[in-house]
């Protein structure tokens, strides 16, 4: 056809031949899907106001994470334009770098969550976690009244440490003073400026209006209420989404 | 490999097609080449993937986004601002004109009411209800009972900063106090204070507490709610004679709003919406039926 006769009977009699062609054929497809990356310093892109979770959300992270809350809600606003019309604008890696591990998802029987924060009041997430229907009728989401018991956070200085063996950049002052810090951020009535200046503009709350106890409901609704808050997008141009 | 297929490779006879030179029992394989249709189509598959690794993100030509520079994010904005500008016409004029004249012009209002209907769902629902309905501790938006007014504009200053947002500082803000929990009224005078508001839409049980809790009301309650407790908007206080109840009006009820207060949040949307769905948001609660009038 191309003037040569091409005889594929010669490379499948030749084991040395055939292995030799089938490494190289592999490799082409193995560098095409390596070498982009390494042209880009970062996949993930540089924009301001990401911070580590505080050790309240964190918590609330890992009882996210407990109760499988993944399983129906994804985290993920993918960039298409139905989902930044109902959703938001499109994710970014960067709001999930200090995810470990990330709760993208890719099942959503209920809404994506991932700019779920601020969308509702804390007392909403309260009532609605309780009681799902209260709220929604139509919603078939468990009710997650028993999340109403104290929260176990004797160990979360050691949950940030880990964390920061994984990468999360917690500083030697986040982790000492984690239970200080979860503390000061679930009693509003505290002075909470030491917690403050640590963790920037998050929020003390209670959001289950329980003063006397901190609760896996407060660490939870805390959690819920950042996702997505942290990156100004009114900053954000599409040059500094551009991987460099 | 003494005994090497090609020697034994002969021409069939019958088809006149080479076989593989294999035997069984005398039979011989056709080796029967692939139709050309077949091999050209499979060489065009190899030409186009050549081509779409080089005009589509694959290898580091340009950066690594190949020689058309798609991103899947560039084509999400670049089909959102299609989007955007057929829509801009009509949401330019929406933006424009005032509420009350957008529920005058029966064309705009058809817009506003459609864009809203659509915002409503996936903004309000989940508080106040598919049908602005409401649900306890969530006001109804389809009624007349308006705690902090129901005018065009009162409702869009609403949806703008919110009532008592955390991160809006124009937000709607007023303060139910904790009367019982804070120490200002003991757990007494909380259950007589209970039985005047009950009598002030005449169902008091208990005449005598009433009459004694019509002094601890006026004292701490009238500042907001009004002498007679008809409420007063400007502090978002409701009026406490008409039966129309945002946490229940038992009168159990009414001690745990009067011991521990009451302060419910609704989000600002001025910097999740735009501007023209803002507008169409308040005139869609509007055509529900218990925003005033209009024009005002």
């Amino acid at each position: 056809m191309f003037g040569i006769r091409f005889n594929h009977g010669t490379i499948e009699r030749n084991l040395l031949l055939l292995g030799v062609l089938t490494l190289i054929t592999i490799s082409i497809g193995g560098l095409v899907q390596v070498i982009p990356l390494f042209t880009v310093e970062s996949t993930i892109e540089r924009v301001g106001g990401i911070r580590p979770y505080t050790p309240l959300e964190q918590a609330g992270r890992d009882i996210y994470v407990r109760e499988g809350c993944y399983t129906c809600h994804s985290q993920m606003v993918r960039p298409f334009r139905d989902e930044r019309e109902r959703y938001g604008h499109y994710s970014l890696a960067a709001e999930s770098m200090f995810d470990k591990p990330f709760q993208w998802g890719s099942k959503r029987t209920g809404p994506d969550l991932a700019r779920v924060g601020g969308r509702y009041s804390d007392e909403w997430h309260v009532l609605h976690l309780r009681d799902p229907r209260h709220l929604v009728p139509e919603s078939i989401m468990p009710s997650y009244g028993f999340l109403d018991r104290p929260l176990n956070y004797a160990d979360i200085g050691q949950r940030l440490a880990a964390l920061r063996s994984a990468g999360v950049p917690y500083t030697d002052a986040m982790v000492a003073n984690a239970r200080a810090d979860l503390e000061a951020q679930a009693r509003p009535a505290e002075d909470g400026s030491a917690f403050s200046a640590r963790y920037g503009r998050a929020r003390q709350m209670d959001p289950d209006g329980n003063a006397r106890s901190i609760t896996e409901m407060d660490a939870l609704v805390a959690y819920l209420q950042m996702l997505g808050t942290l990156v100004d997008f009114s900053e954000v141009t599409p040059e500094r989404l551009r991987q460099q | 490999m003494a005994n090497t297929p090609e020697r034994d490779a002969v021409t069939d006879a019958v088809t006149g097609t080479a076989t593989t030179g294999h035997e069984w029992d005398g039979i011989r394989e056709l080796n029967t080449p692939l139709p050309k249709w077949w091999l050209w189509t499979f060489y065009a598959t190899i030409a186009f993937a050549a081509l779409w690794v080089v005009l589509y993100p694959a290898i580091p030509v340009t950066g690594a986004t190949g020689l058309l520079g798609y991103t899947a994010r560039g084509a999400a904005d670049q089909d959102r601002a299609a989007q955007a500008a057929a829509a801009e016409p009509m949401l330019a004029r929406l933006r424009a004109a005032e509420p009350a004249q957008i529920v005058a012009n029966a064309e705009l209002r058809a817009h506003a009411i459609a864009g809203g209907r659509v915002a409503f769902a996936n903004t309000c629902a989940g508080c106040h209800g598919a049908g602005g309905q409401g649900a306890p501790g969530f006001p109804s938006l389809a009624d007349d009972d308006w705690l902090w007014g129901g005018k065009l504009a009162e409702v869009e200053q609403s949806i703008r900063h919110g009532i008592r947002a955390p991160d809006d500082d124009a937000s709607r803000t007023s303060l139910m106090p904790r009367f019982q929990a804070d120490g200002m009224l003991t757990a007494a005078q909380v259950n007589d204070v209970a039985e005047h508001v009950l009598s002030l839409s005449g169902r008091a049980t208990d005449a005598a507490a009433a009459s004694r809790g019509a002094g601890v009301f006026a004292e701490n309650c009238a500042s907001c709610h009004g002498e007679r407790g008809a409420g007063n908007r400007e502090m978002g206080a409701p009026n406490l004679g008409d039966q129309v109840w945002l946490y229940g009006g038992e009168k159990a009820q009414l001690i745990r709003s009067i011991a521990f207060g009451r302060g419910g949040v609704m989000p600002a949307w001025e910097k999740r919406l735009d501007a023209a769905t803002i507008r169409m948001l308040t005139v869609y609660i509007h055509s529900l039926g218990g925003t005033e009038a209009a024009a005002q």
